[in-house]
């Protein structure tokens, strides 16, 4: 199949999937494969009728925005790094740090091949003379699949600036902009305050583009099919598709594609509707925030209406929390797995952070002294924006819309203790404490 | 100009030597760490902002100007 | 008032300079310490710590200069102004003296950086001002070497008692880090 198939068709039914079109779910997408689905590279070189600049043109009119979890303007971060003096670089982020998100490791594993074009597209269109493409280097399998898709490429000269492959560490923040950036410079993996930010000085002081690798897929296929065929699916203020995790309490959690601005609920039914009367729903992964099941099924999955309803958009995440869970207790995992996952950099998110845990734990394990909601609330706005990133407030941010969410949930724990559902098993899938380490 | 205090996080080491300089704008958490009270420095503070800057051992607070709107 | 080139009035200003220059450099070095140490009480907040420490270390070089320059105007003996900053270039005492030179080359390449410290940044400051256990022992060694005063008790006993000072606070440093553990 090739472009005009994908075109933009008034009707809905046909206007998904898109990055998900080439996926198979038994074979890695070869070369061959990609190329038969989505067409050539359309690489912009050499006939000088087409210039870098153009292509970022093109990427601004269509509007996309990262798929990492920030939701900035793609076209306006390249033009910025275009523009940024000396050789710029190119790094896509597939070193997805949320536990509860598997897009960027489905892309990867079944669909090299468009993030890779997106790279080597998004290398030409800021001239960039570096490109790496990082992951987790404990994902050895992934890492060797990615190898094979590189020399498959290699073979035919596909990429004028070879992609380097690199592992960083396992560790939640490494995955971070400004941790990956000083990590591929030398340094440790981890979050940078002071100015200079990557667009400017990243790798090396050289302008950096960091993308998640999702945002660079679809760059794979604006390219070939223009902006205003991306803007034929989503909404005019939030343009595009989108691949979001279903997870918790659903027939049939993983990955799936939507259009910017579904609302959650039908994001759920898509992945078969709830196993059980959903109570609440986790949007945006660990620094997103929970809506409570009633109002948070309406609203559109796209940045500004999740920011309106204290959420975000964060990686597309929707976990279904089911009545037979205890949300509090959900959350006070979540908030203890976040705190042990600081950088132990900064004194209030390396102090707060594990008060906040504690006094979390205290509310959906103990509770039953008329204080512990206070406390929470307390310690979340003591440690909410005095870290040197946003892992502080991305977890502040969770908890409050836990206090929102679970408000009833709360003041029950608060005057007579844990209630039976904290007895349930798991649902949000915390880590378990491994050898990772910094280097 | 519109005078504002920044702390850097990462290099702050909780010495705490800015808050008993400037005890109007700056007080510590329950671990040592400071928080600013006010987000602009009032003019006759400035030049004990500027102290409490400069004596901080580790360089982590900066007097920031910006000129005014 | 004239100065006596020759006379002994040169040489008493040479070694009461000194002295009070290594009293001076061992308060610096035990102020500096009290700061990383985060020494506090309730009657002597940090910030006096702080100033104290780089008060002190300018005063250190007021008497240094003097030390210095009466060494040279001294004409009992021959001490060219270059031994004051090249180490080992004097013929008289030619160690001794060495070891004074690279302790004010070193004080003031820390005065330097510290004074300029906004612009140089923190991690270049932090590595030249490690620069400071280096000048205080060297320092201390040159006064004790250079046999001026070793007959006097008193000196003697000031400059072991300068020793057992920092050698406490250094002591006191490693004991609190060890405690307080790595972030």
């Amino acid at each position: 199949m090739t472009g005009p198939t994908l075109a933009a068709h008034r009707s809905p039914e046909l206007r998904l999937p898109r990055l998900l079109a080439g996926i198979s779910y038994y074979d890695i997408a070869s070369l061959r494969d990609h190329e038969q689905r989505y067409g050539p590279l359309p690489l912009w070189g050499g006939s000088g009728r087409r210039r870098p600049g153009r292509l970022i043109d093109v990427v601004e009119a269509s509007g996309l925005t990262g798929r990492g979890g920030g939701g900035f303007p793609t076209g306006r971060k390249m033009r910025s790094v275009a523009a940024g003096a000396g050789p710029a670089v190119v790094v896509a982020n597939g070193a997805e740090g949320e536990p509860a998100s598997g897009k960027d490791r489905l892309l990867l594993t079944r669909m090299p091949h468009l993030v890779l074009d997106g790279i080597t597209l998004a290398a030409y269109a800021v001239r960039a003379r570096t490109a790496y493409l990082c992951i987790h280097g404990q994902e050895i399998e992934l890492r060797d699949a990615l190898e094979d898709a590189l020399a498959q490429r290699r073979a035919v000269d596909l990429d004028p600036v070879p992609i380097q492959l690199r592992g960083i560490p396992g560790r939640y923040v490494a995955s971070e902009q400004s941790a990956i950036v000083q990590y591929l410079g030398g340094g440790p993996a981890k979050p940078t305050f002071a100015p200079p930010r990557p667009h400017q000085r990243g790798v090396r002081g050289k302008p950096t583009l960091v993308n998640n690798v999702e945002t660079l897929a679809h760059l794979a296929l604006i390219a070939r099919f223009g902006d205003r065929w991306f803007r034929g699916a989503g909404l005019p203020s939030a343009p595009g598709s989108a691949l979001v995790t279903v997870s918790g309490a659903v027939r049939r959690p993983g990955v799936y594609e939507i259009e910017l601005g579904t609302p959650a609920g039908r994001v759920v039914t898509t992945a078969g509707g709830p196993a059980e009367r959903p109570a609440a729903l986790l949007v945006g992964g660990y620094f997103g925030a929970w809506l409570p099941a009633e109002s948070g099924w309406r609203v559109p999955m796209c940045h500004a209406a999740l920011k309106a309803a204290g959420g975000a958009m964060g990686a597309g995440i929707v976990v279904v929390l089911p009545g037979s869970s205890c949300g509090l207790a959900e959350t006070a995992r979540v908030i203890r797995y976040l705190a042990d996952e600081n950088a132990g950099q900064c004194g209030p998110c390396v102090f707060g952070l594990p008060a906040l845990a504690d006094a979390l734990a205290d509310l959906a394990y103990h509770g039953g002294r008329g204080r512990a909601v206070e406390r929470v609330a307390a310690l979340a706005g003591l440690v909410d924006g005095r870290g040197g990133c946003r892992h502080p407030d991305g977890a502040v941010q969770l908890v409050r819309s836990a206090l929102r969410a679970f408000g009833a949930d709360a003041r029950w724990h608060d005057q007579r203790g844990p209630c039976p559902r904290v007895a349930r098993a798991p649902l949000l899938p915390v880590p378990g404490d491994t050898d990772w380490d910094w280097a | 100009m519109n005078y504002q205090l920044r702390v850097n996080p990462i290099a702050c080491d909780a010495h705490g030597v800015c808050a008993e300089l400037l005890p109007e704008i700056i007080e510590l958490d329950p671990w040592g760490y400071p928080i600013l009270t006010l987000a602009e420095v009032p003019a006759g503070l400035v030049e004990h902002a500027r102290r409490a800057a400069a004596a901080c051992p580790v360089l982590a607070l900066a007097l920031v100007t910006h000129p005014p709107r | 008032m004239v100065i006596d080139l020759h006379g002994p009035g040169l040489w008493y200003a040479t070694r009461a300079a000194g002295l009070v220059t290594l009293l001076l450099l061992t308060l610096s070095v035990l102020l500096g310490v009290m700061t990383a140490g985060r020494f506090s009480s309730e009657r002597w907040p940090r910030f006096l710590t702080v100033g104290l420490h780089r008060n002190l270390s300018l005063l250190v070089l007021v008497f240094l200069t003097l030390h210095v320059g009466t060494t040279v105007l001294d004409e009992f003996v021959s001490i060219p102004v270059i031994a004051v900053f090249v180490p080992f270039a004097a013929s008289y005492k030619t160690f001794w003296l060495g070891l004074g030179a690279i302790a004010s080359d070193l004080l003031l390449a820390l005065l330097a950086t510290s004074l300029l410290r906004d612009r140089l940044g923190y991690r270049s400051w932090r590595m030249v001002h490690w620069f400071a256990y280096a000048c205080w022992p060297i320092g201390l060694a040159h006064g004790l070497g250079i046999g001026t005063d070793r007959a006097t008790t008193w000196v003697f006993a000031l400059t072991v008692a300068c020793a057992a000072a920092v050698a406490a606070a250094a002591s006191w440093r490693l004991v609190t880090a060890v405690r307080v553990g790595a972030r």
